[in-house]
């Protein structure tokens, strides 16, 4: 999706880069054309505005980094104010909610919530182990509940309907899905609703009472990535009547340029939370600001390198994991995310060649490809919370559980569980010949000296991995 | 119904146009009232042609043309009609003989489904038999849904098996379309992106189809955007018209605050004029595109904007 959002960014941020040392008529002149390139991908007219004058204010301004180069300068400014603009402090889906859980999804028509509403009951399954009832509120749009009872039926997830009659309120569906959620002891609850356009008064009051009935822990507005300068105004009258939690932007597999997915943060302050990719229930993604970030400037090196002569902040959340790791308390998803890690840059090979011995380990982290990656990641998935964190109670009957979820053999299980031991081993070992009795912030040095540091993805692990 | 909804909508337009030019009028310096109609211009999604348009406008400021701020309106509402095709009363060329085949494409969600239904209805209205094709083999329940509208307008609906080949169904719909002498067959499709290499096969291959048992057809191909769309629609557009002989847009849900000047650029850049658009949910929503209306609109009041 972000593709040509990267390539004209680009070509902006290229006169700065021609430029060397930054006169302000330099900053003038590529800050117009940056403001073009944002508003060709469907950024916010004001929002646009303002982001360039923030940039502007970095880069001329007070806050400017010392020592730092123009074009890592103007880079790191957009890196900046780009993750201040999606940044999350909130985690994708809501941190303590009551039992059941419900969520809500609300937003124009067409927009795909009926299909996220899918998505959604898919992920709380699969990775929260969560027993889930999709509630079909939509009575509007014809044959919309069949539409919900038909992916349910697809996933095995049961949906609460009522057959669609002149008098009949979604808000009392709603609340008879909840009883039935209760008496039925389940543990979320996906509440779907008729797409409405703001403008429409009967329905802007039917959807806030939908809310009241439903009282959802997370109240979602889900947006079309396709949509232009309308999403702010869509999201701001949403945002209005409802209580959001956060913005689901789908359909970011086409070639849009996701400039909604920019301004939609700023105007509303609610973060992103999930992407929606593909038109299958397992399509959906969780949002990482800092990833996008990254992307749309497409010059991850450089960001690392500005980001380096920063404060350490992310990297004492890194070194914690590896402390963590080097006294061989390791878990299912530090060895998923090195798995992953390793996919992109290799870093732990580098690690582990410089010990003796490692050569084996390393030849077998250097096997995997996308598919094994593919298996192992619906390995992980197929474990309970327990289990990961504490892979040794993984038994006979556990392992077939998980093979079974996973769709894959027991032996392959089998293997998985002998890496991880093998990982816990080197680990253990590497930290007691790194560490011998230096400090946290010794250890922290001489990682980054050799260049391991920031193995972790910026902000650590994939967050749905931590609950 | 239709018109006093549109009523609602001309009376936001009028009342956006006057607050404008209130703005602009009067005391406003020419300066303030070029930033004002740019923010307009750009928050409905006219895109980089906005920086175009708003450079003239300039260079007639420039050159003593304009010389009041409450000239400004008028010379852009001027200026963006000449970028606008009219259908005039009668959008759809319907064949002489034999059945005329509307084949109906667009992306996920952009309101396919709904504009047929209203389609049909437009054209029962004009004493034609219409019968209706379900080639969205894919969505769950696509086929109940153009069911349920294909039941309240009392037309046939040619279905085939869910997963199934929607080429076959648009097949069979021609075939029956033949049969029952129908004089318009319109076929739904499912929504697809225009990134998809096979999905846009598999229409370019329904297409191909219908002009096997009817040649010539489809004889109007319509894609649907959806009013919200922004620069994306261009995109959309060149994809959907490479793929099937796309004749013009059916732009829906111009009911919500969103102003679908994406399509500008699309008339621009592809030559394709909008022929209808869509104005809620219900089968009496549509209309045929009035480029003077749609103009006013879009330089008309955004409500939400307003109470920012
Ligand atoms: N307000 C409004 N809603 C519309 C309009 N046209 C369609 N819709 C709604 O938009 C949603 C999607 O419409 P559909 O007609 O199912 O769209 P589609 O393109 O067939 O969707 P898919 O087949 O799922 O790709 C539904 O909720 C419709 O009721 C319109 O002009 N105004
Ligand atoms: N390609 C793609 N299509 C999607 C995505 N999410 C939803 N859709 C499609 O968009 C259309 C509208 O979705 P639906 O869930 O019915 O929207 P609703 O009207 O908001 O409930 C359907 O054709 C879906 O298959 C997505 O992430 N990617
Ligand atoms: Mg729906
Ligand atoms: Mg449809």
């Amino acid at each position: 999706m972000l593709d040509s959002l990267t390539q004209s960014l680009g070509k902006a941020l290229d006169r700065f880069k021609r430029a060397g040392r930054l006169t302000e008529a330099d900053v003038q002149e590529g800050l117009r054309e940056v403001r073009r390139a944002l508003l060709e991908a469907d950024v916010h007219f004001q929002v646009a505005r303002e982001f360039c004058d923030q940039v502007g204010k970095r880069l001329l301004g007070e806050e400017r980094l010392r020592g730092v180069e123009g074009s890592q300068q103007v880079i790191h400014a957009f890196h900046q104010e780009l993750v201040a603009l999606m940044g999350s402090e909130l985690p994708a889906l809501p941190k303590d909610p009551r039992h059941p859980m419900v969520l809500l999804l609300a937003g124009l028509n067409g927009a795909g919530k009926t299909t996220t509403a899918a998505k959604l009951a898919l992920w709380l399954r699969q990775r929260q182990n969560r027993k889930v009832l999709l509630a079909a509120c939509d009575l509007v749009r014809p044959a919309a509940v069949d539409q919900l009872r038909k992916l349910g039926a697809e996933l095995g997830v049961e949906v609460y309907a009522e057959d669609p009659a002149p008098d009949l309120r979604p808000e009392e569906v709603a609340a008879r899905a909840l009883e039935q959620a209760r008496r039925g002891r389940f543990d979320a609850v996906v509440v779907d609703s008729a797409g409405r356009q703001t403008v429409d008064e009967d329905l802007m009051a039917e959807i806030e009472r939908v809310e009241a009935a439903a009282r959802p822990d997370a109240t979602y507005l889900v947006l079309d990535s396709m949509t232009g300068q309308d999403a702010v105004e869509s999201a701001r009258a949403f945002g209005e009547r409802l209580d959001l939690y956060g913005v689901i932007l789908t359909k970011i597999d086409g070639d849009a340029r996701g400039g909604a997915a920019l301004s939609v943060r700023r105007i509303t302050g609610r973060p992103l939370c999930f992407l929606g990719t593909g038109e299958r229930p397992g399509d959906l993604e969780e949002f990482q600001a800092e990833r996008l970030a990254s992307r749309i400037l497409d010059m991850g090196d450089v960001v690392g390198l500005v980001e380096a002569a920063q404060e350490a902040v992310e990297e004492e959340r890194a070194a914690e994991d590896y402390m963590r790791m080097m006294e061989g308390r390791l878990t299912m998803e530090d060895l998923l995310a090195q798995f992953r890690m390793l996919k992109k840059m290799g870093s732990l090979k580098k690690v582990f060649g410089m010990l003796p011995g490692a050569g084996r380990m390393s030849g077998l982290l250097e096997q995997v490809d996308d598919r094994q990656l593919a298996r192992i990641e619906a390995m992980v998935l197929s474990m309970t919370p327990a289990e990961r964190l504490h892979p040794e109670i993984l038994n006979g009957s556990r392992r077939k559980r998980i093979a079974r979820g996973s769709g894959v053999q027991v032996s392959e299980v089998n293997r998985l569980l002998q890496s991880f031991h093998q990982l816990q081993k080197q680990m253990k070992s590497m930290g007691r010949m790194l560490k011998g009795g230096k400090s946290k912030k010794r250890l922290l040095r001489q990682l980054e000296r050799s260049g391991q540091l920031p193995m972790m993805p910026p902000g650590g692990r994939p967050r749905g991995f931590r609950r | 119904m239709v018109l006093s909804r549109l009523r609602a909508g001309l009376q936001r337009t009028r009342n956006r146009i006057s607050h404008a030019l209130r703005r602009l009028g009067g005391d406003t310096s020419l300066e303030e009232a070029l930033e004002a109609l740019e923010e307009i211009l750009y928050t409905a999604d006219v895109g980089l042609l906005a920086g175009e348009i708003l450079d003239e406008l300039q260079g007639e400021v420039r050159r003593g043309a304009i010389a009041r701020a409450d000239e400004l309106g008028p010379w852009l509402r001027e200026r963006l009609l000449r970028e606008l095709q009219d259908p005039g009363p009668e959008p759809l060329r319907l064949q002489p003989s034999g059945p005329t085949v509307i084949l109906v494409v667009g992306v996920n969600g952009s309101g396919k489904t709904t504009s047929v239904a209203r389609l049909v209805a437009w054209l029962q209205g004009r004493g034609l038999k219409v019968l209706l094709g379900a080639a969205d083999t894919f969505r769950a329940a696509a086929v109940e849904q153009l069911g349920i509208w294909a039941e309240r307008l009392g037309v046939d609906l040619v279905t085939g098996p869910h997963q199934g080949d929607p080429a076959a169904v648009a097949h069979d719909a021609a075939e029956a379309a033949l049969a029952r002498g129908a004089d318009v067959l319109v076929v739904d499709t499912a929504g697809r992106l225009h990134t998809q290499k096979n999905l846009m096969e598999e229409l370019a291959k329904v297409a191909r189809v219908l002009d096997r048992k009817i040649p010539g057809a489809p004889h109007e191909t319509l894609l649907v955007l959806d009013a919200t769309t922004g620069q994306n629609a261009v995109q959309q557009a060149r994809r959907f018209a490479e793929k099937v002989p796309v004749d013009g847009i059916f732009l829906a849900k111009l009911d919500g605050t969103a102003k679908g000047g994406a399509v500008f650029a699309v008339q621009r850049e592809l030559g394709l004029p909008v022929k209808f658009v869509g104005l809620g949910e219900g089968l009496e929503d549509l209309e045929v595109f009035d480029p003077g209306e749609f103009t006013d609109a879009l330089l008309g009041p955004r409500p939400a904007a307003e109470t920012a």
